[in-house]
């Protein structure tokens, strides 16, 4: 974090801060004094009651991923070094406030981890022997002041691969990877996926034991497994972007955060492993994640596609999703994310829903399809035909998927079922659809959505 | 954020190793605590005197009854509290897991619950009837 953005959060903290354990708050106004000295200037004086933390978890939500990263390759080990690492943040939690910041907070924060980890196993050392030498290695390879730094863009690729592992379940290296990689606690990811934290602190302690158990590396992986494991870690990732997409509102942001470190993710992997797919699925997130401020209304509704306000799009998330899906496209080496985005694509560059080009829309699902079948892609290749061709032809193939007893419980092919007897005005028909569709939705919008049309149907 | 966590021991497991292993141990766990304190994890603990120098209290038929003891059947009894400053769940679980004491008894780890909101409700609850909030 630089040092203008800690004066702008001081200062947002001072007018929305409601402080009630007051004890420790005049303590900490004491503290902070040097540090407001510092970041402010003379042009304000010290607020009565500023707590710090919140401050050192925004850094540590920005940096403790590529601190981490580093720390594995000087430190040589996963738990050593996220052990150092936590004990840095809180030796910086008590000093920086009398102190002040230092210049580099990140080079900081992994000199003072070093530190710390040469101390534990000092410290340990009393207990156990063995581990002498490893403390005398690590002092003996202090770097140069500074040096300490250098982030080499692997360790944060290794940190990823090894988070995102084969051997462990997909779920499992979502949790992982947005506490490792991404600095969430376990309490934010629990709430995110909407399970307890005991949950996700045992899959977390679990995934931990079985890469020290089975020593899954500490590395990129080369030649013919890297297709296989991009594959694995582009899952995880889309995982995480859908988890937060899903949910675009409701009182916490975490959801919404979760789609934010997905493609926070993407981008990384976009640098370090410039791969197609890696290209196809950064576009995929940007382009969906650009319709998010017309998702939903000021009464919280659910808008879609067609009723959106495009002015409100994010166009410069498609600007830049295009122009990657169209250098994955050139590769010729694309794949289901690429295919995917470029449907966004082509969505994106529609001015109005009827300016929308549903034959190329058509083409790409049905190459889509061909790559990789699933019900849901016809269902949505249904919906596309019926734009292009008109209801009969896309209810001729939604018909062809229940009878195959596809989807019979899945809320939006009764939807879309139901909106093509509606336009082909049938209303009965239409209308058990619609009920159909209420009876298996499970989130309030899509069911209010579903109440309207019923209503409206009369 | 704040866990408090609950040492249990088995104290017959405890009394039944040498003297000299016991007295590693204890040291073991006093150069752990110091560690944890010098890194700004421990905000508070006591360890516990046995279990046959507590009482407890009960409510039963409209009074407060006192008994000695507990004396539960089980092996591990309470043996010391701890408040642990940690990160989050998991970082918690990895200090104490470290713990040397987690080789005589079990740890248990809650977080410490944030009670404010319940207390406003409360302070609502008992205001006086028809006095504006202040």
């Amino acid at each position: 974090m630089d040092r203008l953005r800690l004066c702008e959060d001081l200062f947002f903290q001072r007018q929305v801060h409601v402080q009630v354990d007051l004890p420790r708050a005049r303590i900490w106004a004491l503290a902070i004094c040097s540090l407001l000295a510092m970041a402010l200037g003379p042009r304000m004086s010290a607020p009565p009651n500023v707590d710090i933390r919140p401050h050192l978890d925004a850094l540590f939500r920005a940096e403790s991923g590529r601190i981490l990263a580093t720390l594995i390759r000087l430190l040589g080990g996963f738990d050593l070094a996220e052990d150092a690492m936590h004990d840095a943040f809180n030796a910086g939690l008590q000093r920086w406030p009398v102190e002040g910041l230092p210049a580099n907070p990140r080079a900081w924060l992994i000199s003072t981890a070093r530190f710390k980890a040469i101390d534990a196993i000092r410290r340990r050392t009393r207990f156990d022997a063995s581990q002498d030498y490893i403390a005398d290695a690590l002092y003996g390879d202090e770097p140069a002041s500074g040096a300490v730094d250098d982030e080499l863009p692997d360790d944060r690729l290794k940190l990823i691969f090894t988070c995102c592992h084969p051997a462990l379940a997909p779920d499992v290296c979502a949790a992982l990877t947005l506490r490792e990689v991404c600095g969430l606690t376990t309490e934010e990811i629990a709430r995110a996926f909407l399970t307890s934290a005991p949950t996700i602190a045992q899959r977390i302690v679990r995934a931990k034991a079985k890469i020290r158990d089975e020593r899954i590396p500490y590395q990129v992986p080369s030649g013919a497994e890297l297709p296989e494991r991009i594959a694995a870690v582009l899952a995880v990732v889309y995982l995480l972007f859908n988890e937060g997409y899903a949910a675009s509102s409701g009182p916490s942001l975490t959801r919404s955060e979760l789609s934010a470190e997905a493609i926070r993710l993407g981008r990384l992997l976009l640098d370090l492993l410039p791969e197609p797919e890696v290209i196809g699925l950064a576009a995929l997130m940007l382009l969906h994640e650009s319709r998010r401020p017309a998702r939903v209304s000021a009464d919280g509704e659910l808008v879609l596609l067609e009723q959106q306000d495009r002015s409100t799009w994010n166009h410069a998330f498609i600007r830049e999703g295009i122009a990657l899906v169209e250098r994955a496209l050139s590769t010729r080496r694309f794949g289901p994310y690429t295919l995917q985005a470029a449907i966004a694509a082509v969505h994106a560059e529609a001015r109005t829903p009827e300016a929308t080009d549903w034959r190329q829309i058509c083409a790409l699902y049905a190459a889509l399809l061909a790559m990789q079948p699933s019900p849901v892609v016809e269902l949505n290749r249904a919906v596309a035909v019926a734009m292009h061709e008109g209801p009969a032809a896309g209810l001729v193939l939604i018909e062809a998927l229940f009878t195959r007893g596809e989807l019979r419980d899945y809320h939006l092919a009764h939807s879309a079922r139901a909106d093509l007897f509606r336009r082909l005005g049938r209303r009965d028909e239409a209308r058990a659809a619609y009920e159909q569709a209420r009876a298996l939705a499970k989130s309030d919008p899509e069911i209010r959505y579903l109440e309207k049309r019923l209503h409206e149907l009369g | 954020m704040k866990y408090i966590c609950l040492g249990y021991i088995d104290s017959n497991a405890f009394a039944s190793i040498p003297e000299t292993e016991q007295q590693a141990m204890m040291d073991s766990c006093i150069v752990y605590d110091d560690q944890l304190r010098a890194n700004g994890h421990f905000k508070g603990g006591e360890a516990l005197q046995p279990p046959n120098t507590a009482m407890t209290l009960r409510y039963a038929n409209g009074r407060v009854v006192a008994t000695d003891g507990p004396f539960a059947e089980t092996k591990e009894q309470l043996g010391g509290i701890m408040i642990l400053e940690a990160r989050d769940l998991n970082h918690a679980v990895e200090l104490i897991s470290k713990h040397p004491g987690a080789k005589f008894g079990p740890w248990e780890i809650r977080p410490a619950a944030d009670l404010s909101e319940m207390i406003r409700q409360s302070e609502a609850r008992r205001r006086p009837a028809g006095k504006p909030q202040s």
